[in-house]
């Protein structure tokens, strides 16, 4: 028999053979395969796995993985204008210290007292929430803006019984898929738009709700960047047909824009990836429900809380609540499941708004709103470009269409490209009546001089 | 016995923190931004008349107002608070799998190069990442047997949610949809096996375990195998650390009647290059790359899920995947048969990069000696506690080894002290380690834990920990005031936190704590 | 806070045991135990569990009678008892458990303590019903009831528990009434008497990765609606005893018999309390099922409640035609065992034996083994 030379791994301290021997010896056998000999030939993995050889230094592993990401082009190198549900905002310096801490990157289900700071800081998380959408009650922050959504819109089929869905057909396409999955016990109904503003047409929304619709559901803004006006119309309409009011609002924008409880929501809910999560490549996404604190609505929450305790000493401790709910009837009602959901987000959004606080909240909506402004004005000026919805207030994306210019989105993103440019998404397959039309972010991070740069390129590109 | 620790007089850090909004003062400010340059503000004119009517906020959002350094004061001394894995021997917390997560990773995923990359950025901007994705997969499709690979799901749970949505559009597809409405599961399964079916539609139908065995019997199963069944939700080994052997027995089985079986491998960290998902035969399986594949936890996520599916499953599998067409890689959307979206994007893939990493830097034989030391660390913790601590016992499977975890039962301990595993756990704090974990429900075995010694943990720390649980033990029997009343080294002392049933008593946010005590 | 504890203790409940005997009920029998040598158990066993409860639960009252019956266990271990009541002969009765019981609901007592077997726990019950919560030492030698801690010591605990943790439930727990005279033979013929409220820590353990946790009332609900969601068109019900199988008739709203078997149709009733000769009529050419669930401490489902429903009606009905129903923690109180049968005919257990769904929450079943 070979001997294999050991290896000493610095990941697993007793892989020294003789730590090895001590343990073996208090359990009195020669070869740790022992320990496990009773798992039936037949279910044993036969030779060795196929993998690469390891890189066993940490100079080597360096090199090998960096080496692979120098292949990809970031955004801190091209001019991007991509949204569509992910964005490129300023992530705070605090906001990365305190996510790095490795006594929260690294904690998991903890509780009260070993994990008193994260717990104290996940309840800080839903109070800023709290105030950012002015609703008491929210939730730990969920996989993302889109589990967000389907879990409030399952919600609403608990807290009534019923079993349809009223939602915009500019909605985000992405998460209608993973409502289709998620509620495919429930009528998906899409409510058309009013062509000039792309808000809900009201008329078609009075057509389709009745007396079996659960849930009336909006994004404001929009999946396609403009500002729902008729909020409060729409929550009336949802009201009076004893349906629920759900709708998904972009926290960047809640510094200057309404929260949507002002105008009838029930539900609050999206995504908080905004607050201070880098993109990578997707991984920041995280999502917020949140609902005012009525008991019907408390209950139907799949998610844990946790709750606040004081003890006679006046120390504050934080807990798992409500472990108890009361709908365990049919499988319909059943109260979904739990999992791991995304804590280090919730920690670090609630680090971003104690930076920003409310002035920073208004200032950031304000610069996006003034740069979404400047971009729609100034982008429509050239020539080929058409901006869709003018009629609509955007904040942070507007639809850029392109059918004038006899160019496909394609074809412009690819000379965009050239030109060190990310174009916005190409919506031309998932609302063919869109026409040839893209997607275009503008956040506070971009600057007045890239939207000049785009201009000037578009306005070559489509010469 | 030498091998006994002394212990440590430790304290957790004690901060004494104030909820935030009690440290603010009108006007600081965290930072600011930018100004806006006067020729935007000329070209668009007044913000308050550009912004729709009534959709002006009117009210500013009650958020406290700190300066920089004391946000970054405050949240670190909450950090300080906490007992991440990093900083303790996070053995008590099984099934979690808390193993060290190399700090290299993090120089990864902070390089602008991933965490500057918007997901649909065009791909030939990120062949980097999408090379680590795909080749992810392959090290999957290697440690499984399995035939495809997605990262989507965003943790364990939904990417057993995932499952059931393949599994219920496969038996739909072939017209058995309505017919098929029950799944099988066991009772030592994490309770998502049950919960996620039940959400997507299907009935649950759990075994219980055999009381020599631990696990579920072969007739247990037969007895309710029929043409009605979907599938069978299946985990091996369970949280109690015990193999099963008949495993095949029950898949074939569950083939035999038509169905499909979907393996839980979240508790990976025993299995890998001593048995795979392919010689059991599993057509469907996910592993939890923040567990064994060193991901961190990150207090409760972000997480990643990493699905598998055999080939003539794989055209279920959300969209889009990562595909190789020989020279560059690409996302492929063209899926009709897709579940659809589980997840926005692709994932969690800070967690694939780190996973890759991980395994780039042991192979294969680092990947053998993960699971055989975390074998070896188990046993030896078990022999360590079974033969030298007082009141504690190993239900099932007497005197069998077990794989990479055990459940334990403080019954005996709480029979002859009155104190049981709620108090242990507290006063093991105490110490200086984290919870451990009691069980998942349904409580079969009685006054649970369940503690995992992975292979990131030193002899020398799994002796500290025998060493910890001896003397509370004994501290049951000889003071059990000092451990009832426990924690006294933490951060908090000890609060009342008695399960709330009523939503009236929840409090989930601070301005609905002041309002409730009429503050102001 | 109140603290008000009764103390009721059967002094000759457990003699028989020891002497080959089985019980002490009526005079003769006691007369043959103490010829045989047999000594005192109850009171023993009851100082055991005061002695805990004097050491561990400050600012309690108890409150007892007179005597052998508490009074004289409580002094031994250094209790002042408040002593309520009187006896009146030598050797202590049944009567004066009803009495105590009884003086002890009146006079406002928080929680009822007592040392005894089956036998003591009817008695408790005719007096107190479920106005009080009630706990059981077990001393006596028939212990098929449900309202006894495991030990004297752990009865202790559960008194601290239910003064001082506010993780306790109470839960309605089954008194159990077998026949003496064919018991002494050596046949266990048992009925279900009644409930008592008897407080148990929830084995709540807060578990931090999982799903919700269901009160036992919300999974009868669910039971309960899954039953009736799924009832079959024209075939006849047999409902047995027990208040896992009574929610049904709860939930639609008819008349039911906690002790007995009643009998529905289309969600309609036909028939409360019904006998083996009433149901023989009534399910003649008619297809019918048989809803029950485990009675007692020991999971029977058949054999300690059910009698009407006797082997014949069984064997008609065929297994595959009974559903049995139980909330998730009576199973898992069994700790492993099995389900158990004792219909009187062992061909009958022979083919009640093996796997059943049980149901326990809407379209969840546990699988579970049933023996005999």
């Amino acid at each position: 028999m070979e001997k294999k030379k050991n290896i000493v791994y610095p990941y697993m301290p007793n892989s020294v053979e003789s730590i090895k021997k001590e343990m073996m010896d208090e359990l009195g056998i020669k070869n740790i395969e022992e320990l496990y000999s009773y798992i039936p030939e037949k279910l044993r993995m036969k030779g060795k796995l196929n993998l690469p050889e390891p890189l066993l230094s940490e100079i080597e592993l360096k090199e090998h993985v960096e080496g692979i990401l120098s292949k990809n082009i970031s955004c801190n190198e091209y001019l991007s204008f991509l949204g569509a549900g992910c964005y490129r905002h300023y992530v705070p310096a605090v906001c990365d210290e305190v996510n790095r801490r490795s006594e929260f990157l690294t904690a998991y289900c903890g509780g009260t007292y070993t994990d008193h700071g994260k717990c104290q800081a996940i309840f800080e998380f839903t109070s800023l929430m709290s105030e950012l959408v002015d609703m008491d009650v929210v939730s730990l922050a969920t996989y993302d803006g889109g589990q967000a959504t389907c879990t409030s819109l399952r919600m609403t089929h608990r807290i009534t019984g019923r079993k349809e869905l009223l939602v915009p057909s500019t909605m985000n396409p992405e998460i209608l898929s993973q409502l289709r999955n998620y509620c495919d016990f429930m009528t998906i109904t899409l409510v058309d738009y009013d062509p000039k503003t792309g808000q809900m047409d009201l008329d078609d929304l009075k057509r389709k709700i009745s007396e079996d619709t659960a849930g009336v559901f909006i994004e404001n803004p929009s999946y396609l960047g403009f500002i729902e006006e008729h909020g409060e119309e729409i929550g009336k309409i949802a009201h009076e047909h004893g349906a629920l009011f759900v709708v998904s609002a972009d926290p960047s924008s809640l510094g200057i824009l309404e929260a949507p409880v002002t105008y009838g929501a029930d539900i609050t809910c999206g995504d908080i990836q905004c607050l201070g999560m880098h993109m990578g490549y997707g991984s920041g996404q995280s999502g917020y429900i949140a609902s005012k604190d009525d008991p019907k609505f408390i209950m139907n929450f799949p998610n844990h809380f946790y709750s606040l305790y004081e003890n006679e000493k006046g120390e504050f401790g934080f807990s798992r609540s409500l472990n108890q709910r009361t709908s365990y009837g049919s499988r319909e009602k059943a109260v979904e499941y739990l999992g791991t959901n995304t804590g280090l987000w919730a920690i670090t959004a609630a680090v971003y708004l104690s930076l920003m606080g409310p002035e920073g909240m208004y200032e950031l909506g304000e610069n996006i709103m003034y740069k979404s402004q400047y971009a729609v004005k100034v982008l429509s000026k050239v020539k080929g470009v058409k901006v869709l919805f003018d009629k609509s207030t955007n904040f942070k994306e507007f639809i850029l269409n392109f059918d004038d210019s006899n160019k496909t989105v394609e074809e412009i993103n690819k000379e965009l490209l050239n030109r060190g440019i990310f174009g916005g998404k190409d919506l031309s397959k998932e609302f063919k009546q869109l026409g040839q039309s893209a997607l275009y972010c503008v956040t506070e991070l971009t600057k007045k001089s890239d939207i000049d740069r785009l201009a000037n390129e578009l306005s070559q590109i489509l010469k | 016995m030498s091998k006994d620790v002394k212990l440590r007089n430790f304290h957790q850090a004690k901060w004494d923190e104030p909820i935030i909004f009690e440290l603010s003062t009108p006007g600081q400010r965290g930072i600011l931004l930018p100004r806006i340059d006067n020729e935007v503000v000329n070209t668009v004119g007044n913000i308050d008349e550009v912004i729709p009517k009534g959709m002006k906020r009117k009210n500013k959002p009650k958020l406290p107002e700190l300066a920089q350094p004391q946000v970054l004061r405050h949240f670190l001394r909450l950090s300080q608070e906490t007992l991440g894995q990093d900083i303790n021997i996070d053995i008590g917390l099984g099934t979690c799998t808390m193993k060290y997560s190399p700090k290299i990773h993090e120089q990864f995923v902070a390089n602008h190069k991933f965490s500057e990359l918007h997901p649909l950025q065009d791909e030939s901007t990120t062949q980097g990442i999408l090379e680590i994705m795909y080749k992810m997969e392959q090290f999957l499709k290697e440690l499984s047997g399995m035939d495809a690979f997605v990262f989507q799901p965003g943790g364990g749970a939904q990417a057993v949610f995932s499952n059931a949505s393949i599994l219920k559009a496969y038996h739909t597809d072939r017209g058995e949809g309505e017919k098929r409405n029950e799944i099988i599961t066991t009772a030592f399964s994490h309770p998502v096996n049950s919960a996620a079916p039940h959400t997507k539609g299907f009935k649950v139908i759990t075994l219980m375990p055999d009381k020599e065995t631990g696990y579920p019997s072969i007739e247990a199963l037969k007895s309710v195998v029929s043409d009605r069944t979907a599938g069978l939700f299946i985990t091996n080994p369970e949280d109690t650390g015990i193999f099963n052997v008949n495993v095949k027995e029950m898949v074939d089985i569950v083939h035999e009647a038509g169905g499909l079986c979907i393996a839980d491998i979240a508790d990976a960290n025993g299995l890998f290059g001593i048995t795979r998902a392919k010689e059991v035969g599993y057509d469907m399986c996910h592993y939890n790359l923040h567990k064994a594949f060193s991901s961190p936890h990150g207090s409760m996520g972000p997480c990643c899920g990493a699905q598998g599916v055999k080939d003539f499953l794989a055209k279920y599998l959300p969209v889009p995947v990562v595909k190789y067409d020989g020279s560059k890689y690409y996302l492929d959307y063209d899926r009709p048969e897709s579940i659809g979206k589980i997840r926005k994007f692709y994932g969690v893939v800070a967690a694939v990069l780190r996973a890759y990493s991980w395994i780039m830097s042991i192979g294969a034989d680092g990947l053998k000696e993960v699971s055989e030391l975390s074998i070896l660390n188990n046993n030896y913790l078990m022999k360590r506690l079974l033969t030298e601590v007082r009141g504690i016992s190993a239900p099932y499977s007497e005197g069998n080894y077990r794989m990479e975890q055990v459940r334990y039962s403080w019954q005996k301990l709480k029979e002859e002290t009155g104190i049981g595993t709620n108090e242990v756990e507290r006063r093991c704090m105490d110490y200086g380690v984290q919870e451990y974990y009691q069980s998942h429900p349904p409580y079969l075995v009685p006054e649970p834990f369940t503690p995992e010694p992975n292979e990131t943990y030193s002899k020398d720390e799994i002796d500290e920990y025998v060493s910890i649980l001896k003397k509370v033990s004994q501290e049951a029997y000889e003071n059990p005031e000092i451990v009832r009343t426990a924690p006294h080294n933490a951060p908090i002392s000890l609060i009342p936190t008695d399960p709330i049933t009523n939503p009236e008593d929840l409090i989930v946010s601070w301005r609905v704590y002041k309002r409730k005590k009429g503050l102001k | 806070m109140s603290k008000k504890l009764g103390l009721i203790v059967n002094p000759i409940a457990g003699m028989g045991g020891r002497v080959g005997l089985k019980g002490t009920d009526g005079e003769e029998t006691l007369e043959k135990a103490l010829k045989l040598g047999a000594l005192p158990e109850s009171p023993q066993k009851a100082r055991k569990a005061l002695d805990y409860i004097i050491k561990n639960i400050p600012g309690i009252e108890i409150l007892t009678y007179p005597g052998d019956m508490g009074e004289n266990e409580c002094i031994d271990v250094g209790i002042t008892p408040i002593v309520i009541g009187e006896i009146n002969s030598k050797k202590t009765t049944f009567k004066d458990t009803e009495k105590a019981a009884l003086m002890m609901v009146e006079k406002g007592v928080d929680l009822i303590l007592f040392a005894g077997g089956d036998g003591t726990a009817r008695n408790i019950y005719n007096s107190v019903g479920d106005r009080v919560p009630v706990i059981g030492i077990p001393t006596g030698v028939k212990m098929h009831s449900a309202v006894f801690a495991t030990n004297p010591l752990n009865a202790g605990r559960v008194v601290k528990g239910f003064f001082e943790n506010t993780n306790i439930e109470l839960r309605e727990s089954e008194v159990m009434d077998i026949d003496e005279e064919a018991f002494r033979e050596g046949k266990v013929v048992a009925k279900l008497f009644g409930y008592m409220k008897v407080p148990y820590e929830k084995e709540l353990v807060q578990s931090l990765k999982a799903g919700g946790v269901f009160s036992d009332n919300i999974c009868l609900e669910g039971i309960a609606d899954y039953i009736i969601d799924n009832m079959e068109d024209d075939c006849i019900y047999l409902i047995g005893s027990g208040t896992t199988t009574k929610k049904i008739l709860d939930q639609l709203k008819l008349p039911c018999t906690l002790l007995g078997v009643d009998v529905i149709k289309n969600k309609k009733l036909l028939l409360n309390d019904a006998n083996e000769k009433d149901i023989l009529n009534i399910v003649k050419d008619n297809k019918f099922k048989i809803v029950v669930s485990p009675i007692g401490g020991q999971g029977y489902i058949f054999g300690r409640g059910n009698q009407q429903l006797s082997p014949k009606i069984i064997k008609a009905a065929g297994k595959e035609n009974i559903i049995v129903i139980s909330t998730p923690s009576k199973l898992i109180s069994l700790k492993g065992r099995p389900l158990l049968v004792d219909t009187g005919d062992e061909n009958t257990d022979k083919l009640l034996k093996g796997y059943y769904r049980v149901i326990v929450g809407y379209d969840e079943t546990y699988v579970y083994e049933c023996s005999y």
